[in-house]
């Protein structure tokens, strides 16, 4: 039996008739063509699947969908269009961390990025300059099998940087 | 679409989650934050008929009574790991919550879950069992308080009767003299551990061990005390080569086993390991637990 849930996703009002065994990843996929959600590992642990909820990242496969009834639902698209999010470059459409982790080459084949930038951006509205350890920690679940992670502490600590001097 | 298909209800309290067990029978299963139960769903190794989503059932807070701490069942690990009551009265319990997989299973993870699930490589059980934890359940002839020294059985097993659900964790919080940590080591960061030591300290004023509890995870069927261990601590000259001496006593006789994270020979080394930092920092952070008590005796 399908139930009916409402939420917000990336600031817009959602509805959807999902199933009990249906989870967050399989849903804002099939139904609302969020592509950037993806399936790596479905067990929790690679990171692909990360939506941040109410502001706290988790991943989409643990997830079940009817749990998303009632909540805000952020995926890397909403980035730019979160109200926390600082102004940007002119013209541009990405967050100013979207822009950091191109600068720094820090997407390689782009598998693993949104869940990158979710727990980055998390961790920088919790500490706006956490050094590169706490950086670490908090990505050591988001799994990159190209950059070897150096690009992308290096675009986060980067980012963290300009914004404190800005 | 992965999992097998089942139906969902919501309990409204825990009452009305027992309600709901005897309702469905076996083959239902309780959902707290999901973060065991959704990969073996997604992996087809569970396969209930019925979800009971308990996540609802209470909001509660993390308590202080006199010297007894009570963490709701539904705690999150990051609530419990960033909790500034719990990491004063009791930081080995915040340390090992935020040791628990990776920041989006501990933004969704509980503890009830955790003991429930019982995995004999996970950080709380062994805490529990270090800091003489009771925990609380409920079922249809009422709540009550089990050890967690009684509490875990085998392999993803516990006491726990079909029709009850864990509602609480009750710990007595360690006094001036007493410290406690738990460490672990795991291949890659948020892997279950190869081993893991959750120790437990007290020093007495005249230099030597008051009372040890320690327990090991990942090294057997279910977490273990490691009595033996406790045994060569207690009276003994608080040194470094009284833990030496304890640690190799922790691992004797176990024979964990070999699987994807490491060989049983492996562990055993580790953990011996484990253990000896565990008891040197437990030491070294009573004795200044007991310097600051000190302090406050004489300026009062």
């Amino acid at each position: 039996m399908k139930t009916r849930i409402t939420f917000t996703l990336n600031g817009a009002e959602c509805e959807a008739w999902v199933f009990p065994y249906e989870t967050a990843l399989d849903v804002l996929r099939e139904e609302f063509g969020a592509g950037e959600v993806r399936y790596g590992c479905g067990e929790g642990v690679c990171g692909t699947c990360t939506v941040q909820l109410d502001g706290e990242v988790v991943n989409g496969c643990l997830l079940l969908a009817v749990r998303l009834d009632g909540r805000d639902v952020r995926t890397v698209r909403g980035l730019r269009s979160l109200p926390s999010a600082p102004a940007g470059e002119p013209g541009s459409e990405l967050h100013p961390l979207q822009e950091s982790f191109l600068r720094n080459g820090a997407a390689q084949c782009g598998f693993c990025t949104p869940g990158m930038l979710l727990a980055a951006e998390e961790l920088l509205r919790e500490e706006p300059r956490p050094d590169r350890d706490t950086i670490r920690g908090r990505l050591a679940g988001n799994l990159c099998r190209c950059t070897g992670y150096t690009k992308i502490l290096d675009a986060i600590e980067a980012y963290a940087g300009e914004r404190a001097e800005s | 679409m992965v999992m097998a298909p089942f139906d969902y209800v919501r309990a409204d309290s825990f009452a009305d989650a027992v309600r709901l067990l005897a309702e469905h029978g076996e083959e239902a299963k309780l959902l707290a934050g999901g973060q065991s139960l959704l990969p073996m769903l997604n992996l087809r190794l569970a396969r209930p008929s019925v979800l009971i989503d308990i996540s609802a059932a209470a909001a509660e807070e993390i308590t202080l009574d006199g010297d007894r701490l009570r963490v709701p069942a539904l705690t999150r690990h990051r609530d419990l790991a960033a909790s500034p009551l719990v990491r004063r009265v009791c930081p080995m319990l915040s340390e090992a919550a935020g040791l628990i997989g990776n920041p989006r299973v501990r933004n969704l993870g509980t503890i009830g879950g955790s003991l429930a699930h019982a995995d004999p490589a996970a950080e709380l059980p062994a805490v529990m069992l270090a800091l003489s934890a009771e925990i609380e359940a409920t079922g249809p002839d009422g709540t009550r308080r089990i050890p967690a020294a009684d509490f875990f059985t085998s392999y993803f097993t516990t006491v726990l009767d079909e029709l009850e659900v864990v509602t609480a964790v009750h710990l007595p919080v360690p006094g001036a003299r007493t410290a406690g940590t738990f460490t672990e080591l795991t291949r890659r960061a948020g892997d279950f551990a190869v081993a893991g030591v959750a120790a437990v300290l007290t020093l007495d004023p005249d230099g030597t061990v008051g009372g040890a509890t320690l327990a090991l995870c990942g090294m057997a069927e279910r977490p273990v005390r490691a009595e033996a261990a406790e045994r060569a601590l207690l009276g003994a000259p608080a040194t470094p080569a009284t833990y030496a001496t304890a640690a190799r006593a922790a691992v004797e006789g176990l024979d964990p086993p070999d699987d994807v994270q490491a060989s049983g020979a492996y562990r055993v080394r580790v953990a011996e390991v484990l253990t000896r930092r565990a008891l040197t920092t437990a030491a070294a952070q009573a004795e200044r637990g007991a310097a600051r008590a000190g302090n406050e005796g004489e300026t009062r």
